[in-house]
């Protein structure tokens, strides 16, 4: 058969792509349960390196296990702040941010982490001393300049102190944006205040450097040179999701039961 | 030509960036960082040395008519499996390249060796003619991921080299390093250097 015959044409290509797609499923579905596995661990991961509780940045798997023990996950009603009964080991916010059943569209001038829609449910981590909560760890995420950026927030128990703060997926510019991930960047928001004395998020990415004699210079962070959309980004998203539309309403039947 | 020509011509003497100008997208791309230049050379280099050897097999079978798409689908087959793997065993590194090892797909190197050698080369020449020309990329690209990543960042495969004024040392980090603008230069620098020793490279005016 000559080669460029129409039936050798459209059997070759049928073979390889029969060849390449076995192959390309093969190698997908063989590694799915080490990749889910990763992901996973990476996520706790970053949770305890936000939460302040891994001292080590280069834990073991067994270390992660051992330190996540601590956290209590609960899953939230998001509208009135009620823990509810989800399992939170089948519940996963992002995939329910997706689905149309058990998701919520952003009012359009509320949106200030411009993610236009949000999961009705979301998951909180508390990590408690003894009987009392030590720490109140919080799924944040929002549009940074190129991409969504998902992190956590961790607050002491009087809701307005931040503990630690990091994300653990987004695809800023490295060195520019990507500079979220700075270890000293993220150092410097832990022991600002989040709330005002209402209760409002008035947490201030500011341009350059926060003037320590500026009035609001315990609600304001260092901004990023090079990445002043990113850093709007995570002011924008850090303000949406400690208001009333995001972990607001938990937090105020947070703090009536610990008064 | 032997095994070893083969390998080592693209090095210098047939560099597939300096000389031949191809696959420049992604050394403007992973090249902020040493690490992340590191895995993309490392992976561009066995993609492009397995779908030499894989193209060049059915070389005689396949219609002149298919033959590009032919080879897109080998080598964008290749390109998923690797990242399937290091998302699998290299999470991390996998995690800062995200989207760019995707990207190898449209990497010129790869397309360029499948259709001008392998179509016409036995496999293990094809081969060692992919590997040879994947090492004349990583040669380019690690030399850029230095000079980026050490003014850039201050850094070396994150480790503090030249401590930066924001972390307390003296150091004022280049931010135009940062941006893809400045791998131009390095290449340009690469191939200036390389054509200074190379006479036979420099073009007629």
């Amino acid at each position: 058969m000559q080669n460029d015959s129409v039936a050798k044409t459209v059997i070759v290509a049928a073979v390889l792509c029969v060849f390449c797609s076995v192959l390309v499923s093969t190698a997908a579905i063989k590694l799915k349960p080490m990749q889910k596995e990763n992901k996973a661990l990476d996520i706790k991961k970053n949770l305890l390196l936000s939460a302040g509780l891994l001292t080590s940045d280069n834990p073991s798997k067994e270390d992660i296990t051992e330190a996540f023990k601590a956290i209590e996950t609960q899953v939230i009603n998001l509208d009135n702040g009620d823990v509810t009964d989800i399992d939170p080991l089948t519940f996963d916010a992002k995939k329910a941010a997706k689905d149309p059943k058990q998701n919520k569209i952003i009012d359009n001038g509320k949106d200030l982490a411009r993610i236009k829609v949000r999961a009705k449910y979301g998951k909180v981590y508390i990590v408690k001393k003894g009987d009392a909560i030590d720490l109140i760890v919080l799924p944040i995420n929002g549009k940074g300049l190129w991409s969504t950026l998902y992190g956590f927030m961790a607050l002491a128990p009087d809701t307005k102190t931040i503990r630690g703060f990091g994300f653990y997926e987004h695809a800023e510019t490295p060195g520019l944006g990507g500079e979220v991930d700075n270890p000293k960047w993220k150092a410097s928001w832990i022991g600002k205040i989040a709330l005002d004395q209402d209760f409002n998020p008035i947490i201030d990415v500011v341009k350059g450097m926060v003037d320590p004699k500026h009035a609001n210079a315990s609600s304001q962070i260092d901004g990023l040179s090079g990445a002043t959309l990113t850093a709007n980004g995570v002011e924008g998203l850090v303000q949406y999701w400690l208001g009333e539309d995001g972990y607001g309403p938990y937090l105020e039947k947070l703090r009536t039961k610990l008064n | 030509m032997s095994v070893r020509k083969t390998i080592i011509d693209p090095l210098f003497t047939n560099n597939p960036i300096a000389l031949q100008i191809l696959g420049i997208c992604s050394a403007l791309a992973v090249t902020t960082k040493l690490e992340t230049a590191l895995v993309m050379a490392a992976a561009v280099t066995l993609v492009t040395a397995f779908s030499g050897a894989s193209v060049s097999i059915i070389r005689n079978t396949i219609p002149s008519s298919i033959r590009i798409i032919v080879q897109m689908t080998i080598i964008a087959s290749l390109v998923i499996v690797t990242d399937q793997i290091l998302k699998a065993f290299f999470f991390d590194v996998a995690k800062s390249m995200s989207v760019y090892v995707g990207l190898i797909i449209t990497n010129c190197i790869v397309m360029g060796r499948a259709e001008g050698y392998a179509m016409k080369n036995g496999f293990v020449m094809s081969f060692f003619d992919g590997l040879g020309n994947g090492l004349g990329y990583s040669i380019v690209l690690l030399f850029v991921a230095v000079f980026r990543e050490l003014f850039g960042s201050g850094t070396l495969l994150g480790h503090s080299i030249l401590p930066l004024v924001s972390e307390g040392g003296w150091y004022q980090p280049n931010g135009l390093a940062l941006l893809s603008p400045s791998a131009f230069f390095l290449i340009g620098i690469f191939i200036w250097v390389l054509r200074t020793f190379k006479k036979d490279q420099v073009e007629k005016a």
